[in-house]
């Protein structure tokens, strides 16, 4: 029972890590179609302006408040990649929508210019933030302990989950951004300001990478790679759950997440990504179009 | 107009066909570097040119290979050639000046600055680059200064074999300074071997290998790992758990691990790897709570030491839960990672920062005052910076900056330094380092204290001297 309970834990938390940091990859490549290969950098961005906060707070302010530096953090994250995210949108994306390929080359050739710049600001060593003092250590609970940051990000992804879902689908933008992704020119022809609703959506993507990395900041160290190594679970479970649902990439990343977890307590880490790839090959086969699909009438999709 | 040294050595590295376009392709640029001071136009004929391109001992499937390729090749070659010989009034002076400035030695110094392993190999670089500063202070060696070539390994084997290539190559450097990842050390191999060139690795490492052209300035095997392990059962360690990343350095030791535990009678309850770029070791955590093992042995390298440390303070577990001997935390990583999380837990290395010797004392000052008081130097810092002496050493001994001379009077045995770490020599016969061990506990204060040291120990690669690992017969992995 303790095992059962401490795996399920662990099945979860990793769901909700690889969630977060695919929610703002659901909305710029679900939703939008552009391919970023900078999304990850942008996850990078949001961990460096984590342990800048913190050194701005260690400098600065009082131990006391110290703590606090975290929820600055997180607005300074996602405001700093917010606001990139609208300046990457107008200068370079917004040439390039539908030329997925041309768009896919120039974000990729941006993430190695982010990449360079983390390394000559930040060094080569991988910097380390410490956990402000309520998210350090964990509680037991009868031989289970469950770490507070873990259980932090779980709040966290639900908080983003609803403010997306409220976003998209309840406030009069998210009708406006549903309206020029599925048919850009009946919307301009309906008064949409479509490069307005193009800027703000890729952004506040990018806006949801950077609170990723504030709250992957606590897990590991922080270098040039860390957006690396999130992003291809992240393009995985979007791509599983359905292109454009948010449902889909939150079936999407618990599979991932619960299938990597579940395969590597009883194999190892290397066997458990091949396990969990096959399942996803194995998916896209019989629904190439992801687990979730947009329903439309278009006889080109 | 080559010289013949440089022809062997291409006839020795290309023996299989697909490597013969290859071959050909770094033998144009070759000649078009060297075309400004020869007369082109000499060459009339087709077959006169071939056969002065290629020198007259090459082997047959080289000639038939230019058979294939003559037709095109010849034409684009010439046009080539042409090209440069407008462009060769900057392009060539430049090339030629190390050879005949003569007041200067070129070497190369080959790590990542780029990719996930530029985290470490950038303190190992520092040192390097540091000795080479001091001994141009102090007058070079053999009345010539030290110039030194950079090149970006890039986290890549395959672009660390392509660099060694063009330092020995096109740089024509004495020998190289470079490698930290055994798949990197592996990858540029041949090509010191090939080329008759001379490497000096230092970093600790699995062992299992001893080129003629490779100086191995870290840890063999006998001179960390299994003296590590010795000291642990001393302890009274019973129940061993192994977690390492998942490549060659990790799974070797955990071999000779496993071989020596079982010949010890202690216990291996469990073995781990995670992937390099693993970010959640909840499971491997939760595989450690199952086994209940009295201590981990800890291989993980990069990045991995911080997520599984974090991962393991964020379930209240200290070094009094579970007890960890690390072989790649050195004062480098326990900076990055937070001594309140690592403090307690051992180590295993020849070299700390609080070494007590003066020798150290002056390294630590040197390594601060060049790079920022806030540096720490570590063990493969220092075994990096000691292979630049060494070198400087078996030069000096050689009387000549020739690789093969570097080489024959390495072998003839005696190459000493007075290193930080202590007196350290060259073994002769298998190129590793006499050097001592040393177990460290890590501090509150993040500083690593010794807590116990060995005399120098003879290096021993391939474990010949331990009848378990013979019995277990350990092989090389590749």
């Amino acid at each position: 029972m303790e095992q059962f309970v401490n795996t399920f834990f662990n099945c979860v938390s990793l769901s909700s890590i690889i969630l977060l940091t695919s929610l703002g990859l659901a909305i710029t490549f679900g939703l939008m179609k552009v391919i970023n290969m900078a999304h990850g950098e942008f996850l990078m961005i949001g961990a460096y302006m984590t342990y800048v906060v913190q050194n701005i707070f260690e400098r600065f302010f009082p131990t006391a408040i110290f703590s606090l530096y975290y929820f600055f953090a997180l607005i300074a994250a996602f405001v700093v990649t917010f606001f990139l995210g609208a300046v990457l949108e107008r200068t370079i994306i917004s040439r390039l929508y539908g030329r997925e390929i041309d768009s896919l080359l120039a974000t990729w050739g941006i993430s190695l210019i982010l990449q360079q710049a983390a390394r000559s600001i930040f060094g080569m060593q991988g910097v380390n933030v410490r956990a402000p003092s309520f998210l350090n250590g964990g509680i037991t609970i009868g031989g289970c302990t469950f770490s507070y940051n873990r259980m932090f990000i779980l709040g966290l992804v639900i908080v983003c989950l609803i403010a997306v879902w409220y976003i998209m689908y309840r406030s009069t933008f998210g009708k406006q951004m549903r309206a020029v992704m599925q048919n850009r020119a009946m919307a301009q022809c309906m008064g949409i300001n479509s490069k307005k609703v193009d800027m703000i959506t890729f952004s506040f993507g990018s806006g949801l990478a950077g609170l990723a990395g504030c709250s992957v900041a606590l897990l590991g160290s922080i270098d040039s790679t860390i957006g690396q190594s999130y992003i291809v679970n992240s393009f995985i479970s979007v791509v599983l759950g359905g292109v454009g649902k948010l449902t889909g990439t939150v079936l999407g990343s618990s599979i991932i997440g619960f299938g990597s977890i579940g395969f590597e307590n009883y194999t190892s880490a290397s066997i458990a990504k091949a396990a969990v790839l096959l399942i996803v090959i194995i998916v896209l086969q019989f629904r190439p179009q992801g687990l979730f699909s947009v329903k439309s009438r278009k006889l080109d999709e | 107009m080559f010289d013949k040294q440089k022809n062997d050595c291409y006839t020795k590295a290309h023996k299989t066909k697909e490597s013969v376009v290859k071959s050909i392709h770094s033998r144009l640029l070759f000649f078009i570097s060297q075309s400004a001071e020869c007369t082109l136009w000499e060459y009339q004929t087709k077959e006169s040119f071939a056969e002065s391109f290629f020198s007259a001992d090459d082997s047959f499937n080289i000639l038939q290979g230019v058979e294939i390729m003559k037709k095109k090749t010849i034409i684009s070659l010439f046009l080539c050639a042409a090209l440069t010989l407008s462009m060769a009034g900057c392009g060539n002076s430049e090339s030629g000046s190390g050879d005949s400035g003569e007041d200067t030695v070129k070497v190369g110094i080959l790590y990542s600055a780029t990719g996930s392993m530029a985290i470490s190999e950038g303190a190992v670089k520092d040192a390097e680059v540091l000795a080479i500063d001091q001994i141009n202070e102090a007058g070079g060696i053999l009345g010539k200064q030290i110039e030194y070539i950079e090149e970006d390994g890039a986290s890549e084997p395959s672009t660390f074999a392509t660099k060694a290539e063009k330092l020995v190559d096109q740089d024509k450097v004495k020998t190289v300074f470079g490698c930290w990842t055994s798949a990197s050390r592996k990858a540029v191999k041949p090509v010191f071997e090939d080329y008759g060139n001379l490497l000096w690795y230092p970093v600790q490492y699995e062992g299992m290998e001893s080129s003629p052209n490779i100086i191995y300035t870290g840890a063999a095997p006998n001179q960390q790992i299994v003296p590590a392990i010795d000291y642990l059962i001393e302890q009274g360690y019973k129940k061993f758990f192994l977690l390492g990343s998942d490549y060659v350095f990790p799974r070797t030791a955990n071999m000779i691990i496993n071989a020596q535990c079982k010949a010890k009678g202690v216990e291996v309850v469990g073995e781990e790897y995670a992937q390099m770029d693993q970010t959640d070791f909840s499971s491997i955590i939760s595989k450690i709570e199952a086994a209940q093992p009295d201590v981990i042995i800890n291989t993980l390298n990069g990045t991995g030491n911080l997520s599984f440390f974090k991962q393991m303070n964020e379930k209240n577990y200290t070094s009094d839960d579970y007890m960890t001997m690390s072989f790649s935390i050195a004062e480098e990583e326990v900076k990055t990672i937070g001594a309140d999380i690592l403090k307690g837990h051992m180590v295993s290395w020849n070299y700390y920062m609080t070494t007590d010797t003066p020798e150290n004392k002056e390294f630590v000052k040197a390594y601060q005052d060049a790079y920022g008081s806030d540096r720490v130097t570590s063990d493969p810092a220092e075994a990096a910076y000691d292979a630049v002496y060494l070198w400087k050493a078996a030069v000096e001994k050689a009387g000549s900056f020739e690789p093969e001379d570097v080489i024959a009077a390495v072998e003839a045995g005696g190459i000493t330094f007075d290193a930080p770490e202590g007196t350290v020599e060259i073994d002769g016969e298998n190129h590793h380092l006499i050097k001592p061990v040393r177990i460290g506990v890590i501090g509150a204060d993040g500083q690593i204290t010794t807590v116990k040291e060995t005399e120098p120990v003879v290096p021993d690669p391939y474990l010949e001297s331990y009848d378990w690992a013979v019995e277990a017969n350990i092989q090389p992995l590749e």
